[in-house]
């Protein structure tokens, strides 16, 4: 083992493709044109030395360090911003060039600390490299003149230096060492996108500043790392390495939060984590990462981690811990004795988004096979349920259909639903650094989320439209396409349905679908929402990305298929720079599902009444597969509560929290006889627990993530598991406790298992992924290296299919009682219910959910600021301090749900989609009012907890 | 039942989610609505509610669709409760 490190070119790629040739120090080197000649010296093996460069960022050339010569022309120039060209003959070592650099480094090092034995970067230090590599021996000037480094001179305050920052709780900012090579500066602006961080002063005083001479928590920064990861010396560190030191091996994993799916480096010494740097060959992130994966990962090793297995008769009693195998054997008969008692489809399970490909497949299987039904459902139920059905019935594939790289070829962008900047950061990053480079932006949103108005990015158009009204908008924006003649007919007759195309085309142009007849509904000008539709038509590559605010709606499944018609009706699909992109909420969405974990389809999307498919499964596990569906969650809860569903494993979801209408779900929890929470933390679902095993973390484990794009990632084993065991050790020791026949010793096996019974899984394997990196399904003969892009010659279903998309309007109105509009969120620093993220440092950006109201609202009810605000809905009430906002327009609040103080989904109501059941999360009709503080349900839930999560520990002997 | 923590019956959701399905439909081409109805229910509904939608059918003043009721006859009706 050793730690990996990804050569630095200096420059970034040039994507031409012309080939130019020349010579540099004798070797011939051919590059693409464009390329710098640091970058072609690189190329060929030759490290010309640098300090302002690195391959992230655009060359800068300041640094005057990496001077080289060139045949047939004066001087010395910056071989980063000079470019390759055919025929130049070039040298990098000359004594000319050496006495430069010599120089050079003299005078950085004159205004430096020397006390690299102690510094934190001691041994993965750049200046320090430099020094070596230019031989620099001496400083004549001596380090006693005019300086940032020393506090004081001659007793008196020196007014160049300036201390530590520590304020941010993941790293330093120490400008003593600061040599203003700008790289923090340019990875702000390039790679995060959020221009926090600027030079102030100039020539000798010139310094970093974040915002306007802030401290870092202070300025805008968000913490995304980047500017860490630039640093070429101590000046901006890991706080981890400043305790721990340098790391000494490191292994390629993927990140555990959203579906994204970034590939870090988990950097080691021994079995700690020293720190996670965002890897620079991960397809999905391209080496940017954000404030969560870098930083947030505290929690794996919190001490709130529960790492004994326990049970309890009652829910009242406390937890007494048992060994595995009493807790296994406990289950096992409990669940055969509720089977005997009330039948074979009164359990089931739920599998989790946030665990591997392989524990998810080993989950279904055991609920399949071993409790012999499909009670088997996953927390995409209250996400991306409706994706899965909404894509399948236009284009035959439950997925996004691009990679995230493809976003570097659109013109016009479609947000719609989504809030990248606080949920999918990095991707946002990408996505913001191709709008400054002129792709146009649409954002169809009720809040005004950063995109709309951030640094060096502004949406053309902003449409704000009343929650609960996607549907209106997106058919209408079809309306302008269609009436106006917009829409792409080459592509149509070629790709889709004619017949259903004129059906639709003759739908949506029925004139109470224009922009002007459904102003009312929406609210959304005519006039904005026919320029943004023009735009989309007619700018180029048109791509459509969307998140929880499409689907999370009783039509959400109808929404998607809205977009899926916009993206056909428009010829965006099946090419780099378009496509339906849903984005992803956690890590493994996509792959959970993608491993049968919904109760109507087996593995690949396979409907459970297909007798083939079923034939599969059927002679490689033994068993009689049932060709009826199963219950979905909120369907296992309504049989809870009539009392035909007795008992549930639940792996890694934590249902009480982040389903809706809490009251119902705690119903239906505290009605079952055995309840089984498989997870890191007593998290509030296990409250209404009777089992409780112990889970382990991402860097504990070998398996895949399946991230928004459908690509396969490895996750890597870092350390051991501090519970004892992966989850799929435990999912298959408790099959083998209820008599099945499992023999897994590596999660490879599961997923050879995934392709054999899976056509589109069929070429995945652990070798491949070792060999790619990481694969996009489908991956079988016919993709033997997977697709990044989906759809290309003809859709998966045959002909693309137009379905008429007719706006109802949900049920949850507002009234005398109820006049606003509750819409829920996600901020950066936290993750879906805060288990996580709410056990790491990241509290400092977001302590407490907080309600967004607009002033008009807030004034007429007499709120102020950070009052405490009591919030109702027709399902509950809840309280939380208030915040006032213009981001949300008058009539509209949002809160966030990371709390489970906060109890937002007290007021969620049980409205879902009509296909897929999934919640409507997104909209709530409450009141407001001023309030002293918590709710008679919360204080009544904060001690019930309390009371639950006691342990009775076992007295030793001794005492 | 608790009626304060089960504000509808789960009969009631039953009807509610069959008419919201049947809403649907209602705006799709004529020839596809009870088919696509039934489908639906079928693809995605598990016995249990199928059975108690059954007997929701059965009575009169069910509160159902016009349009569920049609698709009744091409919706399965489940088998035997397994042991």
């Amino acid at each position: 083992m050793s730690l990996i490190h990804e050569i630095d070119f200096g420059t970034p790629a040039s994507r031409s493709e012309k080939m130019i040739t020349l010579t540099i120090d004798g070797n011939e080197v051919t590059v693409p044109e464009g390329t710098s000649i640091m970058r072609a010296s690189m190329e060929a093996g030759i490290k010309v030395p640098k300090l302002c460069a690195t391959d992230m960022v655009d060359a800068f050339g300041s640094c005057r360090l990496c001077l080289i010569e060139i045949e047939g022309r004066n001087g010395t120039p910056a071989s980063c911003t000079t470019p390759a060209m055919d025929g130049l003959v070039v040298h990098t070592q000359t004594q000319r060039l050496k006495d430069i650099r010599k120089g050079v480094m003299e005078l950085y090092i004159s205004d430096h600390p020397l006390d690299c034995l102690t510094c934190a970067a001691n041994g993965d230090c750049e200046l320090q490299d430099m020094a070596g590599a230019v031989g620099l021996r001496d400083v004549r000037y001596g380090y006693q003149g005019d300086n940032h480094v020393f506090a004081k001179a001659d007793n008196v305050a020196n007014d160049r230096w300036l201390p530590k920052d520590e304020s941010n709780p993941y790293f330093t900012y120490d400008p003593s060492k600061c040599i203003v090579c700008s790289r923090c500066v340019r990875a702000c602006e390039e790679v995060q996108g959020t221009f926090a961080l600027t030079i102030e002063g100039r020539g000798f005083s010139s310094r970093v500043s974040p915002g306007m001479h802030e401290h870092f928590i202070d300025s805008e920064c968000v913490s995304c790392g980047a500017c860490v990861q630039a640093c070429p010396t101590a000046t901006l560190t890991e706080k981890s390495v400043i305790q721990i030191g340098q790391p000494e091996h490191s292994k390629v994993t993927t990140c555990a939060y959203c579906g994204v799916g970034c590939s870090f480096k988990a950097e080691m010494r021994g079995e700690e984590l020293v720190r996670m740097v965002p890897y620079k060959d991960g397809k999905a992130n391209r080496g940017h990462s954000c404030v969560k994966g870098r930083f947030a990962y505290g929690y794996s090793t919190h001490k709130d981690r529960i790492l004994n297995p326990m049970i309890r008769e009652k829910i009242s009693d406390p937890w007494r811990e048992v060994s595995w195998d009493e807790a296994y054997k406990h289950v096992a008969n409990e669940f055969r004795r509720i089977q005997y008692q009330y039948g074979r489809n009164s359990i089931g399970g739920i599998t989790s988004s946030r665990c591997t490909n392989e524990e998810t497949y080993l989950v279904q299987k055991l609920v399949r096979a071993g409790f012999g039904n499909n009670n088997v459902d996953t927390c995409a139920r209250v996400c991306h349920s409706p994706t899965g059905y909404g894509l399948n019935k236009t284009f035959g594939t439950s997925a996004g259909t691009q990679d995230f790289d493809s976003v570097e070829h659109t013109d016009v962008v479609i947000v719609i639903g989504a809030n990248p900047t606080d949920g999918h950061p990095v991707f946002a990053s990408r996505l913001k650094k191709r709008l400054r480079k002129g792709a146009k932006l649409i954002v169809i949103d009720p809040r005004r989320i950063d995109l709309v108005r951030s640094p060096h990015v502004a949406a053309s158009y902003h449409l704000p439209l009343r929650p609960g009204t996607n549907v209106a908008v997106v058919t209408s924006l079809s309306h302008v396409i269609v009436t106006e003649g917009l829409f792409d007919e080459k592509f149509i007759r070629e790709r889709c349905d004619w017949d259903e195309f004129q059906d639709w085309a003759a739908f949506v142009s029925a004139p109470e679908h224009s922009p002007e007849a459904i102003e009312q509904l929406t609210g959304v000008p005519p006039q904005t929402l026919r320029e943004a539709a023009r735009l989309f038509a007619t700018g180029g590559n048109g791509a459509i990305y969307y998140g929880l605010g499409v689907t999370e709606h009783s039509q959400g499944s109808t929404t998607v298929m809205a977009i899926a018609n916009l993206a056909m009706a428009t010829g965006n699909i099946g090419r780099k720079g378009v496509g339906v992109n849903p984005l992803r909420g956690q890590n493994n969405v996509q792959g959970s599902c993608d491993m049968g974990s919904f109760p109507h389809e087996l593995p690949g999307y396979r409907h459970v009444s297909g007798e083939a498919t079923r034939d599969i499964f059927d002679k490689l596990w033994g068993v009689k597969l049932q060709d009826e569906p199963g219950l979905r969650i909120p369907n296992m809860l309504d049989a809870a509560v009539d009392g035909t569903f007795k008992g549930i494993y639940i792996q890694g979801e934590d249902i009480l929290q982040s389903d809706p209408d809490t009251k119902h779900v705690a119903a239906g929890l505290a009605a079952m006889e055995c309840v089984v929470v498989h997870d890191l933390f007593l998290n509030e679902t296990a409250n209404y627990a009777h089992v409780f095993l112990p889970g382990s973390t991402f860097l504990e484990k070998d398996g895949t993530f399946t991230n928004a794009e459908r690509r396969i990632n490895r996750v890597r084993k870092v350390m051991s598991p501090k519970n004892g065991f992966a989850d799929w050790e435990v999912t298959q020791k408790l099959a083998q406790t209820m008599g099945l026949n499992w023999n897994y010793t590596h999660p490879s096996q599961i997923m050879d298992e995934v392709a054999l019974t899976t056509p589109s899984f069929a070429g995945v394997s652990y070798d491949l992924l070792e060999k790619e990196g990481s694969v996009q399904w489908p991956c079988n003969e016919k993709a033997p290296l997977g697709t990044p892009i989906m759809h290309i010659e003809s859709f998966a279903r045959g002909k693309g299919k137009f379905v008429r998309t007719e706006y109802v309007a949900t049920d949850e109105k507002t009234g005398p009682r109820f006049p606003l509009l509750l819409t829920t969120g996600r901020i950066l620093s936290q993750y879906n219910v805060g288990a996580q993220t709410r056990r790491t440092d990241n509290v400092v950006w977001h302590e407490e959910d907080r309600l967004e109201i607009h002033s008009h609202d807030a004034e007429q009810r007499g709120i102020r600021d950070g009052d405490w605000v009591r919030i109702t809905s027709r399902s509950g009430e809840t309280t939380l301090r208030a915040l006032i906002t213009d981001r949300v327009s008058p009539g509209v609040v949002y809160t966030t749900f990371h709390h489970p103080t906060t109890q937002a989904n007290v007021i969620t109501t049980d409205f879902t989609d009509w296909a897929t059941n999934c919640p409507e999360y997104k909209v709530t009709a409450v009141q407001v009012g001023a309030s002293n503080g918590p709710s008679d349900w919360q204080v009544k839930y904060d001690e019930q907890a309390r009371q639950s999560r006691r342990i009775a520990h076992t007295l030793d002997a001794a005492e | 039942m608790d009626n304060e923590n089960h504000r509808q019956s789960t009969a009631d959701k039953l009807v509610y989610m069959a008419n919201q399905i049947a809403t649907f439909f209602h705006t799709q081409p004529k020839d596809e609505a009870v088919e696509g109805v039934a489908g639906h229910i079928n693809n995605f509904w598990e016995p249990r509610m199928r059975t108690q939608l059954f007997a929701i059918l059965e009575k009169n003043d069910n509160g159902l669709d016009p349009l569920v009721v049609e698709a009744a006859s091409h919706i399965r009706r489940p088998g035997p409760v397994l042991a």
